[in-house]
């Protein structure tokens, strides 16, 4: 397990921390056996200069990387992250997570990661599950939650809240919503064929590509007259690989 | 007290008694503070520990009732005066050592004053220590021993040291009142040619000494604690 605040013991030097899991179940008179291993730890986190220094010269992106490397110590089958990159800086995040990918590919370990930055999940993770004052109420696939939210709580976190509402008037026009699942949907130009084949003015309310799980998925929100909405829902639903749906009013 | 402190008597006394009893008291503090401060943290430390380890909330959780004897023993021991509980621990010391008097003899009131005050102290170092390290430790799976034993006195070592250093300069300061009782040192000195013999020019050359010594001890205790500190950037 790692957490947010890396918890290393700071009276032991890195080699010494990455041995502690061990020594703890029981290996004792086998300290040659240990250092080769904990060694061979620090060097897949890249930190095998490092083995005898101490925490407190240490950054803080090296200190959750000895904390990673004291984590796959007893070998185990699930690395648990407690808001491991919340005290970091971008960059470092940044390096921390790729190595994160790493360790998950190379060494087949699960990882499951608690964190409250949405750009943390869209980055590395597969799955997702959505808590809520305790509860979890969505779960799914990234690219599945993050393209379409159900719950209010996942809606929060995926969609920024802005002037969106404001924009557009809730008595004059339906929202829709749509999701491009490729890049020959993107291609097509939507807005403007509903202006000059169906004669329908939408309004473009937002519009964002995000990366989610290694695949681009572009959005967007239209807003069209409540009475031409049945209309333009038939037209958009006759596009392939266009996910196309209803925005309620008091959403984004 | 400060009128003919210089006279030429004064400091011929001074001289004969620098030549024939400070060597030897000087001497017997040192050795007398070192012992006592030694056996108070062989007792104290396990107990500071029990202090801390054994609440509600601890790695150890121990019985309500125990933990409240364990306070109430401490407070106890650290109300009562230095120069009230010597004299109350007479039978002790004879049990033990076979007599009351002496410098050896003041080992055990000195050590039965200090190990409740060095038990608080451990108490302070261990509280000072991060709760979350423990919580780290405990989700690999430590026992309680070994949060103990691996983590909280080892991350706490330079606290300890310093608490340590404030202990040994206190009890060098209750072993110069143990010369009352019979005890020996420099402490001795300073009542019998001071309080005594009016001879107050021997009884500041002892304080100065016990000034000297408590210097020493301070600074090798903080050098100490600084040098083992690995949090500090060098």
């Amino acid at each position: 397990m790692i957490f947010q605040r890396f918890n290393l013991l700071m009276q032991r030097n890195c080699l010494a921390n990455v041995c502690f899991p061990m020594e703890l179940s029981g290996l004792r008179g086998e300290k040659k056996w240990r250092e080769q291993r904990a060694l061979e730890l620090l060097d897949i986190v890249g930190l095998k200069d490092k083995a005898k220094a101490y925490p407190a010269q240490l950054s803080g992106g090296q200190q959750q990387r000895v904390a990673i490397a004291r984590a796959l110590a007893t070998n185990p089958k699930v690395l648990l992250c407690d808001e491991a990159t919340s005290a970091l800086d971008p960059k470092t995040t940044r390096q921390i997570l790729e190595l994160i990918g790493d360790i998950n590919k190379k060494l087949g370990i699960t990882v499951v990661i608690i964190t409250h930055q949405m750009s943390v999940v869209k980055e590395v993770c597969n799955h997702v599950a959505i808590l809520d004052d305790g509860e979890v109420v969505e779960e799914g696939l990234v690219s599945t939650v993050f393209s379409a939210p159900k719950s209010a709580a996942a809606r929060h976190l995926v969609f920024p809240r802005g002037a969106d509402i404001d924009v557009s008037d809730p008595q004059q026009q339906r929202r829709i919503r749509l999701i491009f699942r490729s890049a020959k949907t993107t291609s097509i130009p939507l807005v403007a064929q509903l202006a000059t084949e169906e004669g329908i003015s939408a309004t473009v309310i937002s519009a964002n590509t995000q990366k989610l799980s290694e695949e681009v998925y572009g959005s967007m929100l239209l807003g069209v007259p409540n009475a031409q909405f049945e209309q333009a829902m038939d037209f958009l639903r006759g596009i392939e690989n266009l996910q196309v749906e209803e925005a309620s009013v008091d959403v984004q | 007290m400060y009128n003919n402190l210089f006279s030429p008597d004064s400091i011929a006394e001074l001289t004969v008694a620098m030549q024939t009893q400070f060597p030897k008291a000087i001497w017997e503090t040192f050795y007398v503070t070192l012992l006592s401060t030694a056996l108070a943290v062989v007792i104290g430390l396990p107990l500071g520990v029990l202090l801390v380890a054994g609440e509600k909330d601890g790695v150890l959780p121990l019985p309500k009732a125990l933990m409240s004897v364990l306070n109430v023993i401490i407070n106890l021991l650290r109300s009562i005066p230095f120069l009230i509980l010597m004299i109350m621990v007479f039978p002790l010391s004879r049990l033990i050592i076979g007599t009351t008097v002496g410098t050896t003899a003041t080992i055990v009131p000195l050590v039965v004053a200090a190990f409740p005050f060095v038990a608080r102290l451990v108490e302070s170092s261990l509280r000072e220590i991060d709760p979350n390290i423990i919580e780290a430790a405990q989700s690999m799976g430590a026992t309680p021993m070994q949060i103990i034993c691996k983590v909280m006195i080892p991350e706490s070592v330079p606290s300890l040291l310093q608490n340590f250093t404030i202990a040994l300069t206190t009890i060098l300061g209750y072993s110069a009142m143990s010369g009352i009782i019979g005890g020996g040192g420099l402490g001795k000195i300073a009542i019998d040619y001071g309080y005594y013999r009016y001879k107050y020019l021997v009884m500041f050359a002892a304080v100065v000494l016990l000034i000297i010594l408590v210097q020493i001890f301070q600074s090798v205790g903080t050098h100490l604690a600084t040098k083992s500190d690995k949090r500090l950037k060098k």
